[in-house]
């Protein structure tokens, strides 16, 4: 039986938050691949976030967790409406497609 | 007790709230026949706000158990964020409505966003930091893809949001690992667990928000979304992109850079110092081939990035001081500069191809020689104080031992003054071409010929900032 230390939660939320950078920069399909990679992270920090204030017995941690999920909502709900606006302009979603400018 | 704190957050509740009630006020009264008188009121709100603030603030106060504060530091760049939104909004109204682009959320967005940078720079705890950062973001990636009707402002805020939520991430992340090994989320606190031995895992959260801060500024190498944005964003847009959210990042950088980190200014130095010459080579070089006059005021804008890090990178009062400077006549420069940008229009459609602007010194001899004024300052040729401005953060880079940046940052700014040089080229000596539209809005007019008078008269004395902003340096960094 191992002991559950803060270093387990730790590698957790790095694993998940390399996890959704990648997906942000691999991915080549669809937009919302990137809105849920961009969840990814933010839900990564969270988990960082408790484990840290949990193991230094300081409840600041938690807060600031309830911030990033409101936030976190927020943001989402923004990235759907400029993402509906995009697709009625564009009639697609394919990263592929967001090149009318070049870069 | 809390009276007081509320006190000093005055400024901010009393903009929110102001928001709040234009928003709800416009959408039971005319929606958007509203937004002219609207966006006039925002202004006015601003220029009355920043005067007050201006005027009445006196020694550093801090609010709610130190996550707030109110220093000189803070005032110096509210008063120029809201001066410079304040004439951003003016210069917009005619521009947009003549387009059908002025809604009535566009004032609204652009205070909330405002209330969002005086949180940031005031911030003095992780979480005022990051809901200052993201009010102002959010309200940003929704002013980008204002024309909604339009895929390339679409495009431009849906890599804006991408990018950002990206940037705000690596942020976050870095947060989580000060909070953790600190054990606080206040920058106090988190100065005082620094120490002056800064141990591993500090570091890494000081490279995560760092690299976030970076993205905010868009300081290369996290500069990949600024040419597109500005490109695709409706032109008022832009300028105001380039302008208020910029001091904002850059107040915030050095807010915590100082306020959480100072204790290691040797640790971050490195990393600035890498990054504003990444920027300033980035921001030269890249803009050589660019046609499109607002992707290449986007790289201009890296470019300044660059040098306004430099006094950063210094890690001393005069380099803040000259980090303040050069953004407040950034900030002047711009806004003449988009003056004549907003102007640039050919049988009533923009015009954005710098070829355009052949031969204009011929049509209009006082437009062609203000922007000149202008692209010289930018350039940073002596009379003009964007030289002033250049020379400060060199000053300061050299005095404390970066020789090596200063001497690539003046070959950096020799490249980039081809682009701004090649303007006026063709302003002077161009081809003939049936060039511009003469019809000027009067107060792009004033814009553009107040900036230009300023860039010229202020290498006198830069109107008196320099106190304020020595003062704000001291603020900040003891």
């Amino acid at each position: 039986m191992i002991e559950i230390g803060i270093e387990h939660f730790l590698v957790v939320a790095a694993a998940l938050f390399v996890i959704g950078i990648f997906g942000l920069f691999l991915n080549r399909k669809n937009i919302i691949i990137l809105l849920m990679s961009i969840e990814l992270i933010l839900l990564s920090v969270n988990i960082n976030f408790v484990a840290f204030s949990r193991f230094n017995g300081d409840m600041v941690g938690q807060v600031f967790t309830l911030f990033v999920l409101t936030v976190a909502a927020a943001e989402a709900a923004i990235g759907l409406a400029i993402l509906v606006c995009f697709f009625r302009n564009r009639g697609t979603i394919d990263v592929e497609d967001v090149n009318v400018m070049k870069g | 007790m809390i009276s007081q704190d509320l006190q000093i957050v005055l400024p901010e509740i009393f903009l929110a709230i102001f928001a709040m009630v234009t928003l709800v006020g416009a959408v039971y009264t005319g929606k958007d026949k509203t937004a002219s008188l609207l966006t006039w009121v925002t202004a006015a709100v601003f220029v009355i706000l920043g005067l007050l603030i201006a005027v009445n603030g006196e020694g550093t106060r801090v609010a709610f158990d130190g996550m707030y504060v109110d220093d000189a530091f803070s005032r110096f760049a509210k008063v120029v964020i809201l001066f410079s939104a304040a004439a951003v909004l003016a210069m917009s109204q005619e521009y947009m409505s003549r387009r059908g682009l002025l809604r009535f959320e566009y004032p609204v967005l652009v205070s909330l966003s405002v209330v969002g940078m005086m949180v940031m720079v005031s911030a003095g705890d992780l979480m005022a930091l990051y809901m200052g950062l993201e009010l102002q973001s959010l309200a940003l990636y929704v002013i980008a893809s204002l024309r909604r009707d339009s895929v390339k402002s679409t495009e431009a805020g849906l890599k804006y949001f991408v990018l950002g939520a990206l940037s705000s991430g690596l942020l976050l992340y870095g947060a989580s690992l000060t909070y953790g090994f600190a054990g606080t989320t206040l920058f106090s606190g988190i100065i005082e667990a620094t120490g002056h031995d800064i141990s591993i895992g500090l570091l890494f959260g000081l490279v995560f928000m760092f690299a976030g801060f970076a993205f905010k500024v868009s300081a290369a190498p996290f500069h990949m979304w600024t040419p597109d944005v500005y490109e695709g964003s409706p032109t008022p847009v832009t300028a105001f992109f380039a302008t208020a959210p910029k001091v904002a990042a850059m107040g915030l950088f050095a807010r915590v850079a100082f306020d959480a980190f100072g204790g290691t200014v040797g640790d971050w130095q490195q990393i600035i110092s890498l990054i504003a010459l990444l920027s300033m080579y980035v921001g030269a070089i890249a803009a050589i081939g660019q046609r499109n006059i607002k992707r290449l005021m986007a790289y201009s804008s890296i470019a300044h990035m660059g040098f306004a890090l430099m006094g950063l990178a210094a890690g001393t009062v005069a380099g803040v001081e000259a980090m303040l400077i050069y953004m407040a006549i950034y900030v002047t420069m711009n806004i003449g500069t988009f003056a004549f940008i907003l102007s640039m229009e050919k049988d009533g459609q923009p015009m954005m191809d710098i070829s355009s602007l052949n031969m204009l010194s011929r049509k209009e001899p006082a437009k062609a020689w203000a922007l000149l004024f202008l692209m010289f300052s930018l350039a940073g040729v002596p009379p003009f104080i964007g030289f002033f401005g250049k020379f400060g953060v060199f000053r300061a880079a050299v005095d404390s031992g970066l020789f090596w940046l200063v001497v690539l940052g003046g070959i950096a700014s020799v490249i980039g003054a081809f682009y701004y040089l090649r303007i006026v080229f063709f302003m002077f000596f161009g081809k003939e071409n049936d060039g511009l539209d003469v019809k000027m809005n009067p107060v792009l007019w004033v814009a553009l010929m107040g900036s230009a008078a300023v860039v010229l008269v202020g290498a006198a004395n830069l109107f008196g900032i320099v106190p304020a902003a020595a003062a704000a340096a001291q603020a900040l960094v003891n």
